[in-house]
């Protein structure tokens, strides 16, 4: 596909750097001449210095022919206007980032009315997405398929887990529940298990399962599935406002520490339900004052990445809640991640991973059939939900009989709402969707699942 | 340095390089030439060793600047020491130092020669020299780059490496295909020449030779007057190629996607022509007393001038005997060259355009002491970066030249031929005046003087900057 992205930054790159792997052609704008020097010089890209605004720079960046343009800069207005005029003059497809929490409440008008195919609001995307861990503090990261009927969930096999030394198979008749165990990710590896395989300590393990099974699971092998009770935000920032809106919702408690006194004053009026501390949270005492020893969760959303892991790995000293760290800046996760930090939050790469599924969902509904698709183990494995149409090749045939590719797992099968745990002898039918794990990328359609 | 990554590219270069050697291979059977064992041979061994080496891709995938122009400059000087084996090998150049120059001189397209009698070689020599110019024109990377998928993302690097011109570009936003379409043009040009010259009275091998020469400005003759013996006709199609593919090949891809109106934004293009037109006329008034005819004057006038101009090198007349004017004007428009992003050589009409501009600017600065202007190329202010690398451009050549001449005047030439002989390798021309001169030879210089030649030809046609780099102790630091 022919995509135009205005505006380089973090999540312009992030963006370019996944597209470019599914091999579309893409023009880049952005008004500094170096950004554009160095995107062009390191990426397989075509790049233009500009304002991706103005109707010329887009016509010479070739919007007629594009079919889709994804608007990232820094500025709202912007965005929506470039987006604009591609919808006006390139009749693409336009993806605008707004990141406003004015213009948020406003969001299905903006769309409906510039015609609009999606808007991304990082900061929203990672608040909800951070609810959504709250919710359900056991496992690291939640994802859903099948109008969220279907969850994957991450956990970590702690030292006293009773999973610990068993294989599949074992972990499977004994819990008897119906899970799926996905992909292992141990120290650098990612595995797609069979049933022979042994669990150890300290694996992260992807779970797939439907969301009473995922529950039911959670609680046999001992795991406190309830949502937390409180919560203790750090930073007092855009996420920080769409995070307390819907932590409060849920019933809730918050408490944010902000050391900017106007700031507290405009997120008390705008919460009065939520405890707002005017205090510098780096203090140790105000976090103690404050009770941090007693909170269930913490959520560490300040503006420099450094605050927030320190913050983070005093929280862990201190409380055996779930703690929630944002990083912004996705360089350095390799070392992040040796701090064995629960819960990371990347806001750039959660925005990045929405654009690109839709890209995917778009590109599909050309060839083939992708419906959702969800990177785990940072990237290295995608889940891939498929619409099985009329005449594919995995139809009517039972599981244990088709020619799988190495490293491709059947997550769970959708039978008309019914979410299915595979089984060898289980049958795919027409108008199912079916959930793919693997570790190759780029599949498009479910006959590629095939050798 | 990451020396495992570059030599798994330089592997693909020797593949593909031995692969071209099954071609004049394929020659010396129809012809039923001994000649071409020595590249059958030396193409299945080289085949062998370069697929040796691209067995297993390289852990480490860092390929940064520094990576992308050693590739370029040591991959141009293995296809020149690779590509000079079967010449000696099939003694129609016995002496290796001579086989490696005139393979440098075909890869680089400068078309210089060490032969004094070019009708004594055989039809597969022949071919292979002419084919070293087509190898050499587009350049062999953006051939790889077209054809299969390259280690890393980072080949933007090997692209600016190997392209000439000050900006290097591409056309459509993938690599690979922006490289397939700049081949298809090349490719499409040449077949349509070699369709005009054998309609037009040349035999099949005079018109494929000849094709392949002139798509990568090379100039490698495959008779001793060159083009001289041809009828008019056939003179005015090669000339007429020449300057075609002297043109930037952007203007193509314009034409392709049908914006007939920025190819007349191209300010390079219209110097370029007009470059042309002024020295025909200037030339054609100098000469014509000459000739018999007029048509005769017009005809070589035009067709040393396209020859020169994008560095070719073929020639219809000996321009030795013209007069100092004429010989003037074409030594200034082979410094010129051709346009940037064609297969053409010299310093490059638009590095001319900037440097003019610059240097306009310059002055004005006098007069107006605080003024702010930028310069502008085709309607866009033309970064600052770039008219900085333009002006060192300049006096790096300067220097390089200086040197060159310096280390060829031991020979004890004239200063006309020590001087335009290494104008021509440099600026990967063919033929200087006096004893280098369209009628004359490189083989009197001895072989030192040839091995600086060999470092002028691919210095010139890469630009300079692959093949200094490559002296730099500190391009081979590992990280």
């Amino acid at each position: 596909m022919k995509i135009i992205i205005v505006g380089c930054g973090k999540i312009g790159v992030s963006i370019i750097k996944q597209l470019i792997i599914e091999k579309h052609d893409i023009t880049v704008i952005d008004q500094n001449t170096d950004v554009i020097n160095d995107i062009t010089n390191n990426y397989d890209v075509m790049g233009f210095v500009g304002n991706g605004a103005s109707y010329s720079v887009q016509k010479e960046a070739g919007v007629d022919k594009a079919d889709l343009l994804i608007a990232v800069t820094g500025s709202d207005e912007i965005n929506l206007l470039c987006c604009l005029f591609a919808k006006k003059f390139g009749n693409c497809n336009t993806i605008a980032r707004v990141r406003n929490p004015l213009y948020n409440k406003e969001i299905a008008y903006i769309k409906d009315e510039l015609g609009l195919s999606m808007i991304i609001n990082p900061e929203y995307a990672a608040a909800t997405e951070i609810s959504r861990i709250l919710r359900f503090p056991s496992a690291d990261k939640i994802e859903t398929f099948a109008k969220g009927r279907v969850e994957l969930l991450n956990l970590v096999i702690n030292e006293e887990s009773p999973l610990v030394g068993k294989t599949l198979i074992e972990v499977s008749k004994r819990i008897s529940s119906d899970i799926l165990v996905c992909s292992v990710e141990r120290n650098d590896d990612v595995f797609i298990p069979n049933g022979a395989f042994i669990l150890r300590e300290g694996d992260k393990i992807t779970i797939i399962a439907s969301a009473v099974h995922a529950k039911e699971f959670f609680t046999k092998i001992g795991y406190d599935t309830h949502q937390v009770k409180d919560t203790m935000i750090i930073g007092g920032g855009r996420m920080t406002f769409y995070l307390a809106e819907q932590l409060l919702k849920m019933g809730i408690k918050v408490k944010i520490v902000e050391s900017d006194r106007a700031k507290c004053e405009t997120l008390s009026e705008t919460f009065p339900k939520a405890t707002i501390i005017n205090g510098d949270a780096t203090n140790q005492e105000i976090l103690l004052e404050e009770g941090i020893t007693g909170c269930d969760s913490f959520v560490a959303l300040t503006g420099i990445d450094e605050t927030n892991i320190f913050l983070s790995l005093f929280a862990r000293t201190r409380t055996q809640g779930k703690i929630v760290t944002k990083i912004d800046r996705i360089n350095f996760n390799d070392i992040i991640d040796t701090f064995k930090l629960s819960s990371l939050i990347y806001p750039e790469k959660i925005a990045a991973d929405y654009i690109v599924s839709y890209v995917r969902a778009m590109q599909n509904s050309i060839g083939s059939n992708v419906a959702t698709m969800i990177k785990l183990n940072s990237g290295k494995v995608e889940a891939l939900e498929f619409t099985i149409t009329q005449g594919s090749p995995v139809v009517g045939i039972p599981i244990m009989d088709l020619n799988l590719k190495r490293d491709i797992l059947i997550g769970c099968i959708n039978h008309k709402g019914k979410i299915v745990a595979p089984k060898g002898q289980n049958v795919i039918e027409v108008g199912d969707t079916v959930v793919v794990i693997t570790t190759k990328t780029g599949l498009n359609d479910i006959k590629d699942i095939l050798e | 340095m990451n020396i495992a990554i570059v030599g798994y590219n330089l592997g693909w270069v020797l593949t593909f390089e031995s692969g071209f050697m099954l071609l004049p291979a394929l020659v010396g059977l129809i012809y039923g030439e001994k000649e071409g064992w020595p590249y059958l041979i030396v193409g299945i061994a080289g085949l062998l060793i370069g697929l040796l080496f691209v067995r297993k891709k390289p852990k480490n995938k860092q390929f940064y600047t520094k990576e992308g122009f050693a590739t370029v400059g040591l991959a141009w000087i293995l296809m020149s020491i690779i590509g000079a084996i079967p010449l000696c090998v099939s003694k129609d150049i016995p002496n290796y130092i001579d086989a490696l120059f005139e393979t440098a001189s075909g890869l680089s397209t400068t078309g210089a020669s060490i032969l004094r009698d070019v009708e004594a070689i055989s039809h597969v020599g022949l071919f292979w020299r002419s084919f070293t110019h087509f190898i050499g024109g587009m350049g062999i990377f953006v051939f790889l780059l077209a054809i299969m998928p390259m280690v890393g993302g980072l080949n933007m690097h090997l692209l600016r490496a190997e392209s000439p011109g000050p900006v290097v570009g591409k056309l459509v936003p993938k690599m690979k295909d922006s490289s397939q379409i700049l081949y298809l043009i090349y490719i499409f040009l040449t077949v349509l020449e070699f369709i005009l010259l054998w309609i037009f009275g040349m035999n099949p091998f005079e018109a494929l030779c000849t094709s392949i020469a002139t798509a990568g400005t090379g100039g490698f003759g495959i008779y001793g007057d060159s083009i001289g013996g041809f009828n008019t006709a056939l003179k005015w199609i090669v000339a007429i190629f020449m300057i075609l593919f002297g043109i930037n090949f952007n203007a193509y891809f314009l034409l392709l996607a049908r914006k007939f109106k920025d190819i007349f934004k191209i300010d390079e293009i219209k110097v370029y022509l007009s470059m042309i037109l002024i020295s025909v006329v200037a030339i054609t008034i100098n000469i014509f007393k000459m000739y018999e005819h007029f048509g005769d004057a017009l005809t070589d006038a035009f067709f040393q001038v396209a020859s020169l101009v994008t560095s070719t090198g073929f020639a219809t007349t000996d321009f030795n005997q013209w007069p100092t004017f004429s010989k003037t004007v074409l030594i200034l428009i082979m410094i010129c060259g051709a346009c940037a992003g064609s297969t053409g050589g010299g310093i490059k009409v638009s590095r001319f355009i900037i440097m003019f501009k610059a240097i306009i600017q310059e002055i004005n600065l006098f007069i107006h002491p605080r003024s702010v202007k930028s310069v502008e190329m085709d309607g866009k202010a033309v970064d600052k970066t770039v008219v900085r690398s333009v002006c060192v451009y300049f006096l790096l050549f300067g220097v390089i030249y200086f040197v060159s001449v310096f280390l060829i005047s031991f020979n004890k030439f004239d200063m006309v031929t020590t001087f335009t002989s290494v104008l021509a390798t440099i600026n990967n021309m063919g033929p200087g005046l006096e004893m280098v001169g369209p009628a004359g030879s490189f083989a009197d210089f001895n072989w030192f003087s040839k091995l600086v030649f060999i470092f002028d030809m691919l210095a010139g046609r890469l630009e300079l900057y692959p093949i200094l780099l490559l002296i730099l102790p500190a391009m081979w630091k590992k990280h």
